[in-house]
């Protein structure tokens, strides 16, 4: 199959006419280059807004308790509401079926120290769930886990600049670890891609911590992902029934906006999405846009190449050459071009949006980028376009008679 | 070698149409040197391309080397021409990007020729028009005369059994003129035949058989006296 003579016929046309073969190259790298960058930009804008929430799982609901703003059932405003274990296990078991993961949450301040090295952090008292709403990374190790729950171990998992800060250049994991005084075993390490701080945490099992501060029951927050299976307005629907279920059990008014709070990011992600699909439209007609130019010119290109060598054409045809060597050498060339010239501007482009990530980067635009397969479907589209294009005319051409062609001065 | 008989052709003008050629007769044996003569609109213009299979006729019969050429697909046509007939124009229609060897060379690669035979037959009908040094110059870097002598070894590459030209000398002074004539008499002398349309007088007195078209009949079709061209005087 591989006929060495049409290559070196179709590479010796390509060199002798070389403007026309860097124009419609031009043509093609130039939209492939524009396609990448544009589609670049879009998707780091996309990815800007996805990143302010990929820290923590997007199907979360928290619930805080405050103090009422309102008098309700007899009793006055400025009562201060408290959530405790029979609370985490009544939303446990009256909205299990709408509960995907579940953790409580108690916050403390400490002042850690290992050896000589010192320093305060937070410490939250969570349940084994708590990994998964937090998206957080072992890095080494284990997280809290049932067992701890039950036999109330003082073992905790501390973030990776925690290691950093105490344990310098040392392994903290497998260590100990003194906080306000008590020992507590580093059963793993963990990191966390919502930034520094959240690396600066330390997580101790909650049942613990309610053993060890205080010796009581209150929970500071219950947080909790619903099933991912619901769409946005069921997941607002079921966080706005706990919420309402919660301040009848705590006997809060139904407009008291403090006493009990019940964050859902649903409700946020409601509207991150619509933009996502609105950014989505705007980048598909971005990059449908750019190929139809792209496709356009590279046609418009085969057309014009086709004109100008009808009297070679004719030639070939009167020494012998039959129509498929007329459209093969034609299409071939078109082939070629377009890919060599295709694949330069994918390079190009990417190149492009490397170089000028830093500076993007400032301008809200995060990680810009284009998948490969993305970039390479389009350059085949492309010419797959240029190929269909250079057909047409070159399927007519290799059918004009010959003196018709040689008549064309 | 040829023969055709009762030929017709009519080209389609707007409703009506434009009969060219109205009945033609001849034969043309092997070795012959024909001149076809004619004002414009004679239809020797057309006679020439329907024998050289570049255009189509309406009816009657045409039969070349003993095979009929009716009703050619594209890609039989373009057997039939590349085997039985070697093309010389007066435009000389050489591809001005390709060198003086590779013009030569490209109707051996639409034979199927392995590369090597094609450059090695090339250079044996470059060296035969005398040109073997400008190998490897482009058209545009040689003369009229020198292009018209490439465009014959291209035609001559392929060993076919007639050689047509058109105006072979249209577009030369009168010495290049001659020595083209020259050599396509040396040419013929060697057993080539050959086949010439030409309007003028002197360039037909160099064949040995002249046809005269008129209104897409012959008028005159005669043998004469061949006057060689190399003691014709300018």
């Amino acid at each position: 199959m591989f006929d060495l003579d049409l290559w070196r016929e179709i590479f010796q046309s390509m060199n002798k006419n070389r403007t026309r073969s860097i124009l419609a190259g031009f043509t093609v790298a130039f939209a492939i280059l524009l396609f990448t960058i544009l589609f670049g930009i879009a998707n780091g804008l996309n990815n800007t807004f996805k990143e302010a929430f990929v820290d923590d799982a997007i199907n979360s609901i928290f619930i805080r308790s405050g103090t009422t703003s309102k008098a309700s059932k007899g009793m006055q405003a400025g009562r201060r509401i408290r959530f405790e274990n029979k609370d985490y296990a009544y939303v446990k078991e009256e909205f299990g079926d709408g509960i995907e993961y579940m953790t409580a949450r108690i916050y403390l301040n400490v002042a850690a120290s290992f050896r000589n090295e010192t320093n305060n952090y937070s410490v939250r008292a969570v349940h084994p769930d708590h990994k998964y709403l937090e998206n957080t990374i072992m890095k080494e190790g284990r997280y809290i886990n049932q067992n701890d729950l039950k036999n109330k171990t003082k073992v905790a998992v501390i973030g990776r600049l925690v290691e950093e800060d105490l344990y310098l250049t040392t392994k903290a994991y497998g260590k100990y670890i003194n906080l306000n005084g008590i020992q507590y075993k580093i059963v793993g390490v963990f990191t966390d891609d919502g930034g520094d701080n959240e690396e600066r945490l330390i997580y101790i099992p909650v049942t613990t911590s309610q053993l060890l501060y205080g010796n009581n029951d209150y929970i500071d927050q219950i947080n909790l992902t619903y099933q991912p299976d619901m769409n946005f307005n069921e997941a607002i629907d079921f966080g706005n029934s706990i919420e309402k279920n919660l301040k009848e059990r705590f006997l809060v008014d139904k407009s008291d906006q403090r006493a009990i709070r019940v964050q859902n990011m649903a409700e946020a992600n409601k509207n991150v999405t619509q933009f996502q699909t609105v950014m989505a439209i705007i980048i598909f007609i971005i990059g449908l846009g750019t190929l139809i130019a792209g496709i356009v010119g590279i046609s418009n290109i085969m057309i014009f190449i086709v004109k100008e060598r009808t009297k070679e054409i004719g030639i070939r045809k009167a020494l012998g050459a039959s129509p498929r060597a007329i459209v093969s050498i034609i299409l071939l060339e078109a082939i070629i071009i377009t890919t060599i010239t295709g694949y330069l501007g994918l390079v190009i482009g990417v190149g492009v949006l490397e170089w000028a990530t830093p500076v993007l980067e400032e301008n809200f635009i995060t990680n810009p980028g284009i998948k490969t397969s993305l970039v390479i479907s389009a350059t085949i589209t492309l010419i797959a376009a240029g190929t269909l294009a250079g057909y047409l005319p070159a399927k007519k051409a290799s059918k004009i008679k010959p003196i018709v062609a040689l008549r064309n001065d | 070698m040829l023969k055709i008989s009762n030929l017709h052709k009519s080209y389609p003008i707007g409703d009506s149409s434009l009969h060219v050629l109205k009945g033609i007769d001849f034969e043309v044996n092997n070795g012959e040197m024909v001149a076809i003569m004619g004002s414009s609109g004679s239809g020797k213009s057309t006679l020439l391309n329907i024998i050289g299979i570049l255009d189509e006729y309406d009816s009657g019969e045409y039969t070349l080397d003993g095979v009929a050429i009716k009703d050619l697909s594209e890609k039989k046509a373009a057997v039939y021409r590349n085997k039985f007939l070697g093309f010389i124009f007066q435009s000389f229609n050489l591809i001005n990007y390709k060198n003086a060897l590779e013009n030569v060379a490209l109707p051996l690669y639409y034979q199927g020729l392995k590369r090597k035979d094609r450059q090695e037959k090339a250079k044996f009908h470059l060296e035969k028009v005398g040109l073997l040094d400008w190998a490897h110059h482009l058209p545009s870097e040689l003369s009229g005369g020198q292009k018209q002598r490439v465009a014959i070894a291209r035609a001559l590459a392929a060993n076919p059994k007639l050689l047509m030209a058109d105006e072979p000398t249209g577009a030369l002074d009168t010495t290049t003129s001659y020595e083209i004539m020259e050599f396509l008499q040396q040419l013929n002398d060697e057993g080539k035949t050959i086949l010439i349309v030409t309007h003028e007088e002197d360039i037909a007195a160099m064949c040995k058989r002249v046809i005269r078209l008129r209104d897409g009949v012959i008028m005159e079709d005669k043998i004469v006296e061949q006057v060689r061209a190399a003691t014709a005087h300018v």
